[in-house]
Formats: C-alpha cells, structure tokens, sequence
C-alpha cells in the first residue's frame, strides 16, 4: 500500500510564499484561494521574539471529518490517502468547511481575476465547475497519477511531484511515501522529531511538521 | 498570539455558515419540536378534510422553512437532490431523508388519518436528533464539538416547540395544566444542560467564543426560564383572557431564546481554533541541558 504524505521542516522554511505562487500557477486558483497558505507567526515580545513560517493547507487526514459529513459523496479519500472533491457531485453546502479543523476549504461563489478583467491566462485556464463549491489542496494528485502512469516515482521526479514541493528554494517541503521506509518523507521523519497539527482531534493528518533533529 | 493549545494565531470566526444555516436549526428545531408538542401534550382536535389540524401545518411550515434556509446557503441549488447520497455517515444526508417522509406522514396527520399524528412525531424526533448530531460532527469547531451540544439541541426544541404551542393557544385553546408543568420542567432542563455544555466547552474555546456564548446564556436565562415562569405564575393567578395572552407571551419568549441561543451557536460562537504549534523549531545550536 501507498501513503502519500508531506513533509514541511520549520527550521528551514523562509516564509518566501513560492510555494503558494507555484500552487496558484499550477492549479489557477483565484485571488484569495491558497490551497498551501504560509503563516508568518511572531511570538513572545521584543526583545525575545521568534518568528516561525508555517505551511498549512489540507492535511490528507487519515481519519477527513469533511469526508464524513459530506452529504454528497463529493469528498472521497483514495486507497493512497489523498482526500478528494468531485465537482460535479459537490453542492457547495460548506459542511465540509466548518468541519475542518485546518481551515483548508474554500468556496468561491463568483468567478474573480487578479486585476480585475481576466488575463489571457485566466480565461484559458477558467473552470466553472470549480465556482460555488468546495475546492482545496489535492496533493497535485493529477502530476502524481500522470507521473505514476509514466513510471516516474513522486516526490523524486518533480514531474510526478507536487508543484509546491517543486518550487520549495529552502528544501522544507518533501512529498512521498510513509508506507515506503526509504522513501524521503519516511527518512526525514526518522531523523527528525516532528508533529502534526492538532493531533488531539483525531484526524491523523498525513501533513507532519519537523521541529528538530531526532534525539541521539 | 497563544492559541488554547500551545503557540499560534488567535482562531477567528467561520465565515462559511451564516443566518441562513442558522435558520435551518432555528425552525427546524422549533417545528419538529412542534409536531411532538401537538402529539404528545394537545389532545388531538377532530381534524377531517375539511378541517385539517392547522397546528401540524405550522409544525411542517417551520419545518420547511429552515430547509429552504439551507437551499439558499448552498452554492449549487439546482444540485441539492445530491444531499441524499450520503446517509452512511453523513447527518445531513440523515435529515434530508427524514425530511422527505416527515412532510407526507404530516400532510396525513393533518387530514385526519388515525395514527399519522403520532407517526409524524417519531419522524420529526428522528430529524431532530439528526440536526442535533449535525454540529458536533464538525470537528472545526470547538463549540461545536462537545458532547452537551446534541442533548442541549434536543431539549430546545422540545421548549420552543412548547413555546409555540402555548403561543399558538391563543387560537387552539388546548392549553391544559400538564402542558405548563411539562413545559417548566423542560425550561430548567434547558438551562440545566446548557450550563453543562458551557462548563464542558470553557477549556478549548477564544475569548470572542465565550463572550458570545455568555451573552446567549444570559438571554436564555432571562428569556428562556425566569420570564415565562413568572408569566406562567401571573397568567395561573390572574385567569380569565388575561391567562391566554400572558402564558401566550410565555411561550413566545422560551422560543425566542432558543433560537437567538442557537443562532449564536452556529454563528457569534463559532470561532475555529486557529493554528497551534506543538513545538517551535529548534535553529542553530541547541541550549545546553
């Protein structure tokens, strides 16, 4: 079996939003959806401040509460872990939305450019079937499926590998299979002390955070 | 900065459901709590073709109004047939089905057919519970996710749905002394079993979240329970017409808190928990134990 899952190193993150500008090129998304956000959290008073980046998005939870209270079948989970959305199926309810604890959902009632008309890019790349339902993170599971499909190994091949995960210029971000122990992310985790966000709810997110390396 | 459960942005409120989801919990629950108070309190009036039981239409309409909230809020209405494909986990699904034999079992109920009245209110207790469920199921939620929330939904809409019927006597006249005594113990219940969802949510929920709720609280307190209890004491002591307006009054107050209670709930209270980091990363050289 294959668990697909991603890795994000906060020691190495710059906070520089490439990924969220890759995320945006690659699925055309419009102005104020992010499917990978970056907070840019400041904590504690000067002068001990730190400053963290974080990148969130949908956690491909093991365990999805959106999945289980959508009343359509739209979201779905494949045997590999990625939590999907049919479109076509999707009512635009929004119940998955609140039941997220990560925020990673969006609903978007009207179609909305950059600057106002829409580009030649935007036009081309405009998907109705995408407005006034629930649209976020997918994994990149169409580069992920093509890059399978031609025998490449996802999180290795960029082809194969999520846009986000590409574009990463500090190397936080890694994508690959937690069912494979010599897989990067299976490496990575076994280096390094992570967790997941909101762990106490249950979910089993397949997004995991690297705080430090592993105790020696 | 500090979110409840280690460091992060402070939650922020949901913005996906609005008054119109709200409005589905608010006469949902008042309707279905309606159809059990004429069930199980109002003896049956002779209801015959010609003169259907008008008190069950109400219960329906209310019914039927908080479903067309949902069909305004979602984002695909003309889809809306999908919401039944999913009743293996989904609590919506759940109450849609439900939905689509409450109204016919009504309608017979309405028209007279012996039994249907009784039918009809073991369905709407079905919708109910599925409505209850709803909220809690969002784990988004911190408000929504305790356990009291499904227990304090079903107890709110058996006031408010008393509360209209002891409104609603202004016309139907079935008001007898088993209601009133049900329908105070019901009240305390309610504010009974809401301080026990507030005491269980106090840990995991933002200021804004509380503040509200508290707010709610007080209106319920007020509103929900003292008011129509000294309504109650004045209309049993004064009598005569002055007893139907003011127990009347009664009601109407217990279903307005419920549902100003539920509103907030679904929308004032319903902060999300924002981001929390377990640990913060450990850059450079690590202190020395």
């Amino acid at each position: 079996m294959t668990r697909w899952a991603m890795t994000a190193d906060l020691r190495r993150c710059v906070g520089c939003q490439t990924c969220t500008a890759a995320c945006k090129h690659t699925n055309a998304t419009p102005p104020e959806v992010q499917w990978r956000r970056v907070l840019d959290m400041e904590f504690g008073e000067y002068p001990n401040v730190k400053r963290v980046f974080v990148p969130v998005g949908c956690q491909h939870c093991e365990d999805p509460p959106c999945m289980h209270v959508c009343p359509t079948t739209a979201t779905k989970q494949r045997a590999d872990g990625i939590v999907t959305i049919d479109y076509d199926l999707c009512i635009g309810c929004s119940y998955c939305a609140v039941a997220c604890p990560y925020q990673a959902r969006y609903k978007t009632d009207k179609a909305s450019f950059a600057y106002g008309d829409p580009l030649q890019s935007e036009t081309q790349r405009r998907d109705d079937s995408r407005l006034s339902v629930a649209t976020k993170c997918t994994f990149c599971v169409d580069r992920i499926d093509a890059g399978l499909a031609a025998g490449l190994k996802p999180g290795v091949d960029p082809a194969a590998t999520p846009a986000c995960v590409n574009s990463c210029i500090a190397d936080a971000l890694a994508f690959g299979d937690l069912e494979d122990p010599n897989s990067n992310v299976s490496q990575l985790l076994q280096k390094n002390q992570s967790f997941r966000m909101h762990e106490e709810l249950g979910t089993k997110p397949g997004f995991h955070y690297l705080w430090d390396k592993a105790d020696t | 900065m500090s979110g409840a459960s280690g460091f992060g942005p402070n939650p922020w409120q949901q913005t996906s459901w609005d008054w119109r989801a709200a409005g589905n919990y608010i006469c949902g629950g008042a309707g279905t709590g309606l159809l059990i108070a004429s069930a199980l309190i109002g003896t049956p009036a002779p209801a015959s073709l010609a003169s259907p039981d008008w008190l069950v239409f109400a219960g329906l309409a209310l019914v039927g109004l908080g479903l067309m909230c949902v069909w305004l809020e979602i984002g695909r209405p003309l889809r809306a047939m999908n919401v039944f494909i999913n009743p293996w986990t989904s609590w919506m699904s759940r109450e849609a089905i439900i939905s689509v034999v409450l109204f016919p079992a009504g309608l017979a109920a309405m028209l007279g057919f012996a039994g249907w009245l009784w039918v009809t209110a073991a369905l709407a207790l079905g919708f109910l519970y599925c409505q209850s469920r709803m909220l809690p199921a969002a784990r988004g939620i911190p408000a929504w996710r305790s356990p009291w929330v499904s227990p304090f939904f079903l107890l709110t809409a058996a006031c408010e749905g008393g509360g209209i019927f002891l409104l609603l006597g202004l016309f139907h006249r079935r008001v007898t002394p088993t209601l009133l005594i049900a329908f105070l113990v019901l009240s305390a219940l309610r504010v009974l079993v809401w301080q026990r969802y507030r005491s269980s949510v106090e840990p995991s929920l933002a200021l804004p979240a509380k503040r509200a709720l508290d707010r709610a609280g007080q209106q319920l307190l007020l509103f929900g329970s003292s008011v129509p209890l000294l309504l109650l004491i004045a209309g049993t002591w004064l009598g005569g017409p002055v007893q139907t307006l003011l127990l009347a009054l009664a009601g109407a107050c217990a279903a307005w808190a419920g549902g100003y209670i539920k509103y907030t709930l679904v929308t004032r209270a319903a902060y999300n928990q924002g981001f929390a980091l377990f640990r913060m990363p450990v850059r450079g050289v690590r202190d020395k134990p």
